[in-house]
């Protein structure tokens, strides 16, 4: 568990202070209500169970596990999507041509890994040192935090056309201010492919810091009061109190940040798609894949394999993520 | 850096020091900047579009008024595509708490082998990336036929299919929360209650579940929201474009309908009034409900 959800779950309910034994000893007496529980279920109870159980289980498990399996199977074939005849068994061809002959594959990882740089590079410190300024117990906190956040509730579809109207050579704000909107002195934020990667980054931005911010607010009420206090009456300053006492405690909140922006960087999609459909500049992994599928031509295997691209560089996040938080949940 | 160090002097009145205006400066800056694409946004849509044309986006208004919103909302026949986003948001909302409810109680209160297994496969497949599973399910939704039940014929091009889609992939980020939140009523509580003898779906549905509300509640609005603006799933399950949810429809509609800036920007407005209701009216459980499980993207 994470411990954030800790420390929330334990504010909102009452019930859950009750339970007098802590740590070990209530995950040892759970086993043992466990058992009794078991014990003491009828037929129809056990029934009832696997049924619980078992339908959101085969609903989750169908659409996204066997999917993704499928995708993985798939990345090896040739397929036209016209009967189970026509998929053909071709190997590693898909993936050689991927790396050697795909002129959008390369830039498309490099702009996923740049994603990610930029967001964990800008928005998210800028993110963590909002979070700290409005913990200050300081005036207007709350309208601070709202004119922050807005974007982060928005959908990415709405952020792409409002900043569309930022960034439009003609019409845009930014062009107007500096005069770049008549012919000959176009900036041409969306079109120009050594622009628009940047011009949708910092789009993506603005919403990811709004998230950030919330993200370390909620790490930062979490941290005892009395570490600052210590620290304070040692002498520290400001500065110091944060980076030797507050930041260290914000580990757990630093990992889930991490995780959420690698994540955020392979979602990537919407924003691209809306401004100029991932044309080039602005390839992303996710927009080939999906090219793949209602662009105009439907290459099954191929798509399949630039997925399966996405989801090892997922996995290899997703997999140690979850084990340590599953450990940690299992000490606890 | 400011120099006000949080001493612990409780309850005094803080005088107001020099460091802190300033940090209220930098603060007022700041959310204006942000907020500053959005009004520009409002205010391209209040123009009319023959003034803007003609003095040009950056000048002082003579005409401020709705017209825009009007037509935007009129012209496209937007209504259609609420209605819509609301035959998919509220089914997929609904069905989701209620299996992800089901699960979590499960894997928290009977401690069976499986439980943990469970859990991770449901966490780690909401992590996933939507594009991983994308061409396969694209596929399925094509192959399987439901003559009768949906207008498509197939699970392709249905709410019914963006409805599942949802809730499975959803419903794992629902578990993992409502597990952890299950996990920590009293046990005593259930106990006491199947010693009486009541059935395992009565301990669910009248003892578990109602104690679970705060947690539902914070669900329900982040699940509103999310698959609301959910822009991916139906761009890609959908074809008609009138069988789009609003989100998705935007696209097409902003080629079609919004000839000109200040309809897109009326229309992009309108599209997100109704998830700004929702956060003004339900901030604490959208910012609760974030923080409940931070692990999602």
């Amino acid at each position: 568990m994470n411990p954030m959800s800790t420390t929330d779950t334990s504010t909102q309910s009452p019930e859950a202070a009750a339970v007098p034994s802590p740590g070990s000893a209530r995950a040892r007496s759970a086993r043992k209500a466990g058992q009794g529980h078991r014990r003491l279920l009828t037929r129809r109870d056990r029934l009832t169970l696997g049924l619980m159980a078992g339908l959101p289980t085969i609903l989750h498990v169908a659409l996204v596990w066997v999917t993704a399996l499928a995708s993985i199977a798939l990345a090896f074939t040739t397929w036209d999507g016209i009967g189970f005849d026509a998929i053909k068994w071709v190997g590693l061809h898909n993936f050689t041509e991927l790396f050697t002959n795909n002129p959008q594959f390369w830039p498309a990882v490099e702009h996923n890994v740049i994603w990610f740089v930029a967001l964990i590079l800008v928005p998210t410190p800028l993110g963590l040192f909002l979070a700290v300024q409005l913990d200050k117990k300081i005036r207007f906190s709350r309208a601070y935090q709202t004119a922050f956040f807005l974007p982060v509730v928005v959908s990415f579809a709405v952020i792409g056309f409002v900043w569309q109207l930022v960034y439009n050579p003609d019409t845009g704000l930014i062009n107007s201010l500096i005069g770049a909107n008549e012919p000959g002195r176009y900036i041409d934020w969306i079109g120009d492919p050594d622009l628009n990667l940047w011009a949708v980054l910092i789009a993506a931005s603005w919403r990811h810091t709004g998230y950030m911010m919330i993200l370390y607010l909620a790490g930062l009420k979490s941290v005892d009061p009395s570490l600052r206090e210590a620290s304070a009456l040692d002498g520290a300053n400001e500065w110091q109190t944060f980076r030797n006492v507050i930041f260290p405690t914000l580990r757990p909140t630093n990992t889930i940040v991490l995780v959420v922006t690698i994540i955020e960087a392979l979602r990537a999609f919407d924003l691209v798609f809306v401004f100029n459909k991932g044309a080039e500049g602005t390839e992303l992994l996710s927009i080939l894949v999906t090219n793949n599928i209602i662009g105009e031509s439907s290459r099954i295997g191929y798509g399949s394999a630039i997925a399966v691209v996405l989801l090892v560089i997922s996995l290899v996040v997703i997999i140690p993520y979850l084990v340590a938080t599953f450990r940690k949940e299992r000490r606890a | 850096m400011s120099t006000t160090v949080a001493t612990g002097a409780p309850k005094k009145r803080i005088p107001v020091r020099p460091a802190r205006i300033l940090l209220h400066v930098f603060l007022t800056g700041t959310a204006l900047a942000w907020l500053a694409p959005l009004l520009w946004a409002v205010y391209a849509a209040l123009r009319p579009y023959a003034e803007t044309s003609e003095k040009g986006y950056v000048s002082w208004p003579d005409k401020l008024n709705l017209e825009n919103f009007t037509n935007a909302y009129q012209q496209s026949g937007m209504t259609h595509y609420f209605v819509n986003t609301l035959l998919i948001a509220v089914p997929a909302v609904l069905l989701t708490l209620f299996l992800s409810s089901m699960v979590a109680f499960y894997v928290s209160r009977f401690d069976f082998r499986l439980n943990l297994f469970l859990l991770l496969v449901f966490t780690a497949g909401n992590l996933l990336p939507q594009q991983v599973i994308i061409t396969p399910l694209y596929r399925l939704y094509l192959l399987i036929d439901l003559p009768g039940i949906t207008v498509s014929g197939k699970l392709y091009d249905s709410a019914l299919g963006l409805v599942l889609i949802h809730v499975a992939f959803q419903s794992g980020f629902c578990a993992f929360v409502l597990s952890n939140y299950m996990r920590s009523l009293p046990h005593e509580l259930t106990e006491a209650a199947l010693v009486d003898g009541s059935s395992v779906w009565r301990l669910y549905w009248q003892i578990v579940l109602p104690l679970c509300k705060p947690a539902m509640a914070a669900l329900a609005t982040l699940l509103s929201i999310w698959i609301y603006n959910d822009f991916f799933w139906a761009i890609v399950l959908i074809s008609t474009g009138e069988n789009m949810p609003i989100t998705s429809a935007l696209n097409n509609l902003s080629g079609q309908y919004f000839t000109d800036p200040n309809l897109v920007a009326a229309g992009a407005l309108l599209t997100a009034i109704p998830t700004l209701i929702v956060y003004f009216l339900l901030q604490r459980q959208f910012v609760s409900g974030l923080t409940l499980g931070a692990n999602k993207g």
